[in-house]
Parts: structure tokens; sequence; C-alpha cells
């Protein structure tokens, strides 16, 4: 994950939030006014009659632009929690993408024996095209990615990440 | 559901939303508002009309409502309260409420709304208030359902004025000041908060950890700063015995002043960008620093990479994201200041180590070699008023007389000269806008401080050009015979800005010259208060005594030099060690790069 030679790293981080108007514009504004990096951010109603929702932020920077975003995302009146997922152990990430591929002939028989070996699922055809479903990290999505554009890759939407630690312990509130 | 969301529905609905506003208010122990009327927040003025409880003062413009209830906060301790109403109102508020943010000064901004059926519809004096404010507050609502107002209104107050306290918005559309709304009381102190939970104790670990590198320490420092003053007067008086007891210097940065005594000889003065010489060496050369309630500011550091470089640095502050922000410590402390030190005393009773005495006692032996540098001299010859003579003047004259003095600013070169030769030695009674910077502060911040203090001495000091970012609370002092003192240093320059192009752009002094200044005398005379002026050094004592004994709102116009330059001076880019010292040394701006043009 660490970049050693200019001391970047890659964090994931758990927001636990009030779900309340306003909350979403205020984690956004912070790292926009403090100039932080988002490589993705998801968010939506998790637990407790929807009164609570989880973020999940993927970033960059240096340790201490990272300490800073938990520090400033934690001193937010609504967060509850927040966790640097990286740092805390062992954790699964996992993202969701829509992919659709445009072809005929060979192409399209290569598409659909890469997707099966992707476990990617087929949510919709045509003749002339399909729609491929699949989780996984970002890795992999990007190398699916990567095989389908000279098939015929025409559109591809992800949800960015969302992240859960392994084991027993959970973020509560 | 939420015991007090219970409450809510089941109590009776007797009170309109702007009569509830106000029970809370009260109940807050709310004894003044500084705002202005209008459309939208006209159902809270005709409550306001039907008690006595709450005094309202009418300012002349929005902005100085914040910084005149800033003014009120930092001089007292309370929350500051202002009122305005929708669209302008709040923008124009604005400004105030970024300058309490940056320097955590807690008030709470009650806006109006457009009823909550039009908004978004570009209505009338419509703004997206909580959009705009988010940044420039520590937290804002915006109320759309009666059955939350009070809960808001309580929980505003909780969090503008615990933790690192800040400003906080309640945004009050119109149609839920009308209709009813039940009233619920605060929660007890004691009962947290569902997510907002600042940390005030702190770790006793780390404070040993402290102690122990500070007792091992040969030329420690004491660094302390405005979080001192928030954490009430008592933090004030640790601080103090802290000092002694270890028997290290003491800086203040500029929010900090009066939190350790001016007077004190363990008092090395104020550090950073035009502090004194021996508070920067001593902070070059320290070899351990202890940070409380200061945020390394960049006005304090100077060249980041050269700062401190030999020094082990422990920092305490309420705000977790001061720490590690932008100078690397060692020992990081979170928690309430005065708890900080309280622990501090007490775990360096118990720690066993020895001081070393006799290093200490050569720490003191080269800082007061640095002292007699003198950085602070000036000569007043010759019939032209020196600005630093004029505010030691003024300086010496309220000490002679012995009235409890609060001094508030506006910002400049001014602000320097106030900062460096009026002495404080007690917390709250220096008032100026450090983090933000803002013209235009002094002058309602005074009235706030006068409204909180009506029989004490009141003065702010200022420039020519600042005051007249908010010379329209002349009005509002007159209105209420607030006798607010405004002691201008008149060099009909933005000096501070002059000075900056004298030394680093070639002296192209590019509009900074104040063309066509009014007639000071008259324009308080105009505004039914008394003008003085002081033109000549001989002038100077007894127009100070004169404007000190009116008892009424008082212009003092001191023309004083055009072209003094604030020294000493750490240009832009330059370390602690690398300051000009006065006239003649300008020759090391002259090495400024560009690099270190671009800071501001």
């Amino acid at each position: 994950m660490s970049d050693s030679q200019n001391g970047f790293r890659t964090a994931t981080i758990a927001v636990l939030v009030e779900n309340e108007a306003g909350v979403l514009a205020r984690v956004i504004g912070l790292f926009s006014g403090r100039g932080y990096n988002i490589d993705s951010l998801t968010v939506a109603a998790v637990e407790d009659g929807g009164r609570q929702s989880r973020i999940t932020i993927v970033t960059s920077g240096t340790e201490m632009v990272i300490e800073q975003i938990k520090a400033q995302l934690d001193r937010l009146v609504p967060v509850y929690k927040v966790s640097d997922l990286s740092l805390e152990g062992p954790h699964l990430v996992r993202e969701l993408a829509l992919i659709k591929v445009v072809g005929q002939g060979e192409h399209r028989v290569e598409a659909l024996r890469l997707a099966d070996a992707f476990r990617a699922r087929v949510v919709d055809a045509t003749t002339g095209s399909f729609v491929f479903e699949m989780t996984g990290n970002a890795e992999k999505i990007d190398a699916f990615c990567a095989l389908m554009r000279p098939l015929g890759l025409a559109e591809v939407c992800r949800t960015g990440a969302v992240a859960i630690a392994r084991g027993p312990a959970g973020l509560a509130a | 559901m939420s015991a007090t969301a219970e409450i809510a529905e089941t109590a009776p609905l007797t009170l309109s939303g702007a009569e509830v506003v106000l029970r809370a208010l009260k109940e807050q122990g709310v004894e003044v508002i500084f705002g202005y009327p209008g459309g939208a927040v006209l159902p809270i003025y005709d409550a306001i009309f039907q008690q006595n409880a709450i005094r309202h003062i009418l300012v002349r413009h929005e902005q100085a409502a914040v910084h005149a209830a800033e003014g009120y906060a930092r001089s007292t301790g309370k929350v500051g309260v202002v009122l305005v109403t929708s669209g302008p109102g709040a923008t124009n508020a604005v400004t105030g409420l970024v300058d309490a943010l940056m320097d955590s000064i807690p008030i709470i901004c009650l806006t109006g709304q457009v009823p909550t059926h039009l908004i978004g519809n570009d209505a009338f004096q419509e703004a997206d208030t909580t959009g705009i404010t988010r940044p420039a507050t520590k937290h804002n609502y915006l109320v759309k359902k009666s059955a939350d107002l009070a809960r808001v209104m309580h929980e505003a107050f909780r969090v503008a004025s615990t933790g690192r306290p800040g400003p906080v918005v309640v945004d009050l559309p119109k149609d839920i000041l009308i209709n009813k709304a039940p009233y619920v009381e605060a929660p007890p102190a004691n009962v947290p908060h569902r997510s907002y939970r600042p940390q005030t104790e702190p770790d006793m670990g780390q404070i040993r950890r402290a102690v122990a590198l500070m007792k091992a320490s040969k030329r420690a420092v004491v660094y302390a700063g405005g979080g001192v003053i928030n954490a009430g007067p008592e933090a004030s008086r640790l601080l103090r015995e802290f000092v002694r007891m270890t028997g290290l210097p003491c800086t203040n940065t500029l929010m900090g002043l009066g939190a350790f005594p001016a007077s004190d000889p363990q008092f090395i003065g104020m550090l950073g960008m035009h502090g004194t010489y021996e508070a920067n060496l001593v902070m070059h050369g320290c070899d351990v620093m202890f940070n409380i309630g200061a945020r390394f500011d960049d006005r304090v550091t100077g060249k980041l990479s050269h700062f401190s470089p030999g020094s082990k640095k422990i920092h305490a502050d309420i705000d977790p994201s001061s720490i590690n922000k932008n100078v690397r410590v060692d020992v990081p402390i979170v928690g309430d200041a005065g708890r900080v030190l309280a622990l501090m005393i007490e775990a360096w009773r118990d720690d066993k180590q020895t001081q070393d005495r006799e290093a200490l006692a050569e720490w003191w032996r080269q800082i007061d070699a640095w002292r007699r540098q003198d950085c602070l001299r000036y000569t007043q010859r010759g019939s032209i008023i020196k600005p630093q003579h004029a505010v030691k003047r003024l300086y010496e004259i309220t000490r002679e007389l012995g009235r409890d003095t609060f001094i508030t600013t506006e910002v400049g070169q001014h602000q320097m000269w106030a900062a460096q030769y009026f002495g404080f030695d007690k917390p709250n009674r220096w008032m100026t806008s450090g983090g933000l910077g803002t013209m235009g502060y002094g002058l309602p911040a005074a009235m706030g401080v006068q409204i909180a203090h009506p029989d004490a001495l009141v003065i702010d000091i200022a420039g020519e050009a600042s005051i007249l970012m908010n010379i329209q609370e002349m009005a509002t002092l007159c209105q209420y015979r607030l006798p607010v003192k405004v002691f201008i240093l008149n060099n009909e320059y933005m000096g501070m800005v002059r000075q900056w192009q004298e030394l680093l752009h070639g002296g192209r002094y590019s509009e900074s010259y104040s063309e066509a200044l009014p007639d000071f005398v008259k324009l308080a005379e105009a505004f039914h208060g008394v003008g003085l002026r002081a033109e000549r050094p001989e002038d100077l004592d007894r127009v100070i005594r004169e404007m000190i004994a009116i008892d009424r709102p008082v212009i003092a116009d001191i023309c004083v030099a055009k072209d003094e330059n604030c020294f000493p001076m750490i240009p832009s880019g330059a370390a602690h060690n690398e300051m000009i010292l006065g006239p003649g040394q300008e020759g090391g701006v002259a090495g400024v790069t560009d690099e270190g043009k671009v800071l501001v």
C-alpha cells in the first residue's frame, strides 16, 4: 500500500455519522476546503433505523496528512466514529461495477469467457452487447476493464469502495 | 427517538417558535443579543419587544454584530449571541463568523430564513445560509421542524462553548418562528451528546512524559496561546504557578497576551513575526518546548523547516486536529488547558527527577544577553509623534490611573505596536483579530466589551484605514452611551501594506496611501461623539488624559510618523534567528526569495 519513495500511502477510512441533512456536504467540504484527495467515497444509511450512515473514503497522502484527515473528520459534530481500516489490521474492500461491452463475433465470445473467469455476471444482454456486473477490489475491476477495452468496452459505472474489518470487532458508535 | 424528542412531542404547545428561541436563550443565561432586524426575523423581534430579560443592542451592520459578540465573549468567557435576518443579513455576518472560527470564540448566530416551503425557490432575501456558513462555523443547523427547535438551540450552545469554542449558526425559517413549538429544557451537562464528545481530560501518562522531558531539559520554554485564555481565568492562574515553579521563560502568542502577566520577570514577550528578539531566539534555541493552547501558526513559526530545530516539542491542545498539523511534536496532549496545567503542576511535584538548576541559570544568562538588545527601543524626538510612543504613553497613563482597561485593535501596524507596547497582566483584557486578521474588528469588538463591562475603560487602538471599515458603529456607541475610546494611530497609510511594499516590493506604494481621509474630529462630532487630535509630541499626554476623562464615545486622532515600520520583523520565509531588528537592517529583506514572497 505505501509508497516509501514519497511517504505517500493510501488509506481506507470508515466514518460512522448521524444521518442528517448536510452531513455529506460537511465531509466533502472538508476535503475540498483543506485540499485533501478523495480517491473514492461511498455513503448509505446502515443501522439504527436509518439514523446512522456509514461513509467509506479512500484517500491518499503523507502520514501527517492522513492523521489530519482523521482528526478533522472526528471533530465534525455529527461524526460518531472514524476508523482507519488500513492501519487497524486486515480488512475487506469491495466495489461493485457495471460494465457495458459492445461487440460482435469472436470479441463477444472472448468477453463472455473472460467474464466467467472473473466471476462477472451477465445482467443484461442483446445481440450486440452485454452488461456485466462484478464485485471485487479496485485492482480486480481495473484488470477486467483493461481486458475488455480491445473487446468493445463501451461504458463503466463503479460504486467506489466499501470496506469492513475482518474478525469479530465492529465499528460501533 | 431520543428522550428529549419524546418530551417535545408531549409538551403543551403554548409558545411560538420565536418565544421558544427567547426562552432557550434565557435558560442558557444570555443577557444581551447583538443584532439587526429584517423580514425573516420579525417574529423574534416581536418577542424581544414583549420581554425584559434579554437586552438587544442594535448595531449598524451585521458584521459588527458578530464582532461585538466576539468582544463580549472574549472579555467575559460567556457565549456571544447574534441575531440577523435572512439573505444579506446572514451573508454580512460571514466575515465575523470566520473571524470567530479562526480565533476559537464561542458565538451563537441566529439567522432568519425564508419559510420552509420557499427554501430553494430563490425567494426574496433567501440565501443558502447553512451552505455558505458550513466552512465558516464550528457547526450549523437549519431547523425544519418545530419539534427540533428547543433541542437545537440548547445543542448549539453546547457545541459553541465546549471543546475548542467556535461560532455556531442556527438558521430559523420564518414559519418555524411563527408556528407553535414545544419547549424542552437543556439536557444536564453530564448527559453526553450522541456524537459530539470533546476530550477535555488529558492523559496522565502523557503529562508525566512531558514533565520528565521538561525536568531533564537545560533550555526549556513555555509557549502559551489563546487556549489558556479560553480555558478560563483559573487556567491563567495555573500557568503563572507552573511557570514560577519551573523557573522557565514564558512567551505568549498574539492571542495569548494576558494569559501570563507581561510585568512578570519570566515573561519574554510575544513571539512570532513581530515578536521580541529574546522570545524568538529562545524558541529557536530551546531544547524543550511546551506549547499550551497555541497552534504553531505560520505567523509564529516562520519558515517551518527551520523552526526550533533542536527541540523536543510538547503540544497540549483541546483540538486533536491542531496537533501534528504544522509541526511534528514529540509529546501530544489532548485536553483542556486548565486541566493540563493543573496536572502538570501535580506531576512536576511528584516527579523525583531534580531539575538542572545550573543549566537553567545559564539559560537565563543567555536570555538576559538577548534582552539587552532591547529590541523594542525607539527614539521619540523632533516634532512628530512616533506611533510606538503613542501606544507606550497610552499604556503608562492607563496604568497610572489604575482603571481596569480593555484593549481591542483593528489589523495592521497599530495592532502589532499595541501588542508590543501595551502590557497585559490579566487575561480577557486584549481583543484582537489574530487568525483572520479582520480590519474593522476593533470598534465593534470594543462595543461588545463595553456592554459587558459598563464601568471599565475600553479602548480601540486603531489605524485610520481599518477604522473606516466599521465606522458606522459610532452611531451604536452614541445610541447606547457607550464611552468607548477610539485611539487612531493616523499615518495616512495602510501601514502594514506600505511596510511590505517598502521592504519587499521596491517601494512601489501601490494603492496603500489613504487619499481623502475624513476629518476624524468632525466625524466623531457628526456621530454626536467627541473628537480630539494630537499633532505634536507635546499634545499627546493631554489628549490621552482628556480622552480617558470624557465619559462619552471619543475618537482621538493621533497624527503619527507616516513612514515608521514595525520591528522586529521576521521576513516571510525566514527563520526565527533571521530577524530584522530595525531600520538600517532592511538589507536582510533583500535576500527574501520568491518562495518567501509567496507567503502572506
